[in-house]
């Protein structure tokens, strides 16, 4: 495949609007040449909404879309030079695996020995120049949609369209399919969105990524900040497990069980608060280390993860995860009494109605 | 292992056989199916080939096939084969534009429900009472043909075409509309709107999806469909019986002619010899038909 560079994308000011439902709420994003971008959220966040307005298979109510410095909005999809991977298997039934990738070649008027060069240099690039002849019925999942994810390249597409194109296949082909677009994407340079519900996914595949909800963006960051520094409880709560915990806000600390826990915000006003703190900021003393306290409990159960584990300890009014090494968590068999630590990183705080400053 | 080192697998239901081995029960749920395909396809079809070798004086005789050459029994294959292609193909032609309709409305919308469970009844709708309903209604003494009449429409001015072919046609459609509609529309729920957009995004409009994508997925089907129905007006018999009792233009007609002639000359033998034609005629299509749909299958 020819290297070529990406272009810059533009939303401004997305409206879509369903009805009386509102899909997208002036969503305005950037992705730079180049860089893939992954838009994370729940079912009906306006995630999907957004990749179809920028592949132009929808129409926007309000804003533009804007590729290479040109205004898209009203063209049609054909027009737009746009690469799109479906979620469902969408390859071509009655074409065998070059012929779908070679068709968008022929809707260019490519000549036929042309394009079919090209269709196998695209399947070469996802490692499937051995199935070129075979029919999608005669492919496993992940093989369909790297036979796709070629198709959609081989058009030499200005920007590239993911729309959960990983979420149908098992675990284990996903992780490696999910390295393998990485790899393809940053080797052709192309300009990448890619929409998904999985935040594993998001969080591995991205150079930045896009937290939605409602319509609108949370946050949009690198995949350690959205984790490390989510922007708002949601995104805090969304994107890996959070605990939690009742404390006091005082001066620009919250106070959670006797522990003093830095703010992310800390202008934050006084008062009490619910500190969102992560499993893995919560460690276990040893059990000699055991004694009456607000952070002494007893473990109720540790979830084996592989190279982590997962313990739930109760806490008498309330429960908290703990992540840790599996062989640390080994160590904490359930109705261990253990005494928790958290670790003094910056925590969110959650209030029943909106976060006050206090300036 | 057992003491005789001989241990019984226990896979399905049924009689240990030698070695270990159980004789599958499985078929026994297939028996009422095969019974009464026996009993009411492969035993009548029995009968009548064995008949079509024999004549009145139940002496064997290839005759009968001979027979078949007779100039008006070569007319009506040709008259039967025609009214059915073209009832077939435009029935399936018409029957598909309505099932794409339907397709593209809502999936449990009324629209659909509607139009299937009526395409179901109008379907088997045949035989004397659907010839009636069309002579008591454009017939010539129908209420829309005097209707049409009494506001300048004549469409009767050149012959009551109704009780010839081109009138058997259009009865035959009535029924092959919507016996196209029940079977394409399984075809049209299985295209895919990813296929569309796909086609979209790689630069196609909607003449180059459905040249290069929709019409060959379901060119297939729509050609087994259509088979299909001229095999089912290739065999229909009382709605043309009663719709033209003069010159017996179908083959299905000769077969009556010949079980009952009214000059008494009865030749049950040759009666067979045409059914085995119409027989051999319609295993074609329907082997054709099946082999099409194993195509689909593959992609649909």
């Amino acid at each position: 495949m020819t290297e070529r560079s990406g272009v810059e994308v533009r939303l401004e000011n997305l409206v879509r609007r369903y009805g009386t439902v509102t899909a997208l709420d002036g969503l305005s994003l950037t992705i730079a040449p180049g860089e893939l971008v992954a838009l994370l959220g729940p079912s009906g966040c306006g995630k999907t909404t957004a990749l179809r307005l920028l592949a132009g298979l929808e129409e926007a109510d309000g804003g533009r879309v804007v590729i290479a410095g040109k205004d898209v909005t009203g063209l049609p999809t054909s027009r737009r030079n746009v690469g799109m991977v479906f979620q469902a298997y969408s390859l071509f039934p009655h074409m065998v695996a070059w012929e779908n990738v070679a068709f968008g070649l022929q809707m260019r008027k490519v000549g036929a020995a042309e394009r079919k060069k090209r269709a196998l240099e695209a399947l070469e690039l996802v490692g499937l120049g051995r199935v070129a002849n075979r029919y999608a019925n005669q492919m496993s999942g992940g093989q369909q949609q790297r036979v796709a994810l070629a198709r959609a390249l081989a058009i030499r597409p200005q920007v590239l369209l993911l729309d959960e194109p990983l979420s149908a296949l098992d675990a284990k082909v996903r992780a490696r399919l999910r390295d393998e677009i990485r790899r393809i994407q940053l080797e052709v340079g192309i300009t990448t969105l890619f929409v998904t519900h999985d935040q594993e996914e998001a969080l591995a595949i991205a150079d930045r990524v896009g937290v939605m909800q409602s319509g609108r963006l949370e946050q949009l960051g690198p995949p350690t900040l959205v984790y490390t520094r989510p922007a708002t409880p949601f995104v805090a709560e969304f994107v890996g497990l959070t605990n939690r915990l009742a404390g006091t806000v005082k001066g620009g600390a919250v106070e959670v069980r006797g522990v003093r826990l830095p703010l992310v915000q800390p202008d934050i006003a006084d008062g009490p608060a619910t500190a969102l703190v992560r499993p893995e900021a919560v460690s276990l003393a040893s059990r000699a280390d055991a004694e009456e306290g607000p952070l002494v409990g007893a473990v109720l159960t540790v979830a084996f993860l592989g190279a982590v584990s997962r313990v739930t300890v109760d806490l008498g009014d309330t429960t908290v995860l703990a992540q840790m090494p599996t062989s640390a968590a080994s160590q904490y068999p359930a109705g261990t009494k253990v005494r928790l630590e958290l670790r003094s990183d910056p925590v969110l705080i959650q209030r029943e109605e909106p976060v006050a400053t206090a300036s | 292992m057992t003491a005789a080192g001989n241990p019984a697998v226990a896979t399905s239901a049924g009689r240990p056989l030698a070695g270990g081995r159980r004789l599958s029960l499985d078929w026994l749920g297939a028996v009422p199916f095969l019974a009464y395909v026996g009993l009411f396809l492969l035993l009548p079809s029995a009968i009548v080939g064995f008949g079509a070798f024999f004549n009145a004086d139940s002496t064997f005789t290839l005759e009968n096939f001979g027979h078949l050459s007779r100039s008006y029994v070569v007319r009506a294959t040709i008259d039967t084969t025609v009214i059915s292609a073209v009832t077939a193909l435009a029935g399936a032609a018409l029957g598909a534009l309505l099932a794409y309709a339907i397709v593209t409305g809502s999936p449990n919308g009324l629209l659909r429900r509607l139009v299937v469970s009526a395409s179901g009844v109008l379907a088997q709708f045949g035989g004397v009472t659907l010839a009636f309903a069309f002579i008591a209604s454009i017939g010539p003494a129908g209420f829309v043909y005097l209707f049409a009449q009494a506001h300048g429409l004549d469409y009767y001015a050149h012959g009551i075409w109704l009780f010839e072919r081109s009138g058997l046609g259009l009865v035959y459609l009535y029924f092959q509309i919507p016996l196209m509609v029940l079977v394409f529309l399984p075809a049209l729920d299985g295209i895919k709107p990813q296929w569309r957009e796909a086609t979209e995004s790689l630069g196609g409009n909607t003449w180059h999806y459905w040249r290069h994508i929709a019409g060959p997925i379901l060119f297939p089907s729509f050609l087994g469909a259509a088979l299909l129905l001229f095999a089912n007006a290739f065999s229909a018999y009382a709605t043309a019986q009663a719709l033209i009792n003069q010159g017996q233009p179908m083959l299905s007609q000769q077969i009556a002619g010949a079980l009952s002639s009214e000059v008494g000359a009865v030749e049950p033998g040759f009666a067979k010899a045409i059914a085995i034609e119409m027989i051999v005629i319609v295993t074609l299509v329907t082997v054709l038909y099946s082999l099409l749909q194993r195509r689909t299958s593959r992609w649909l």
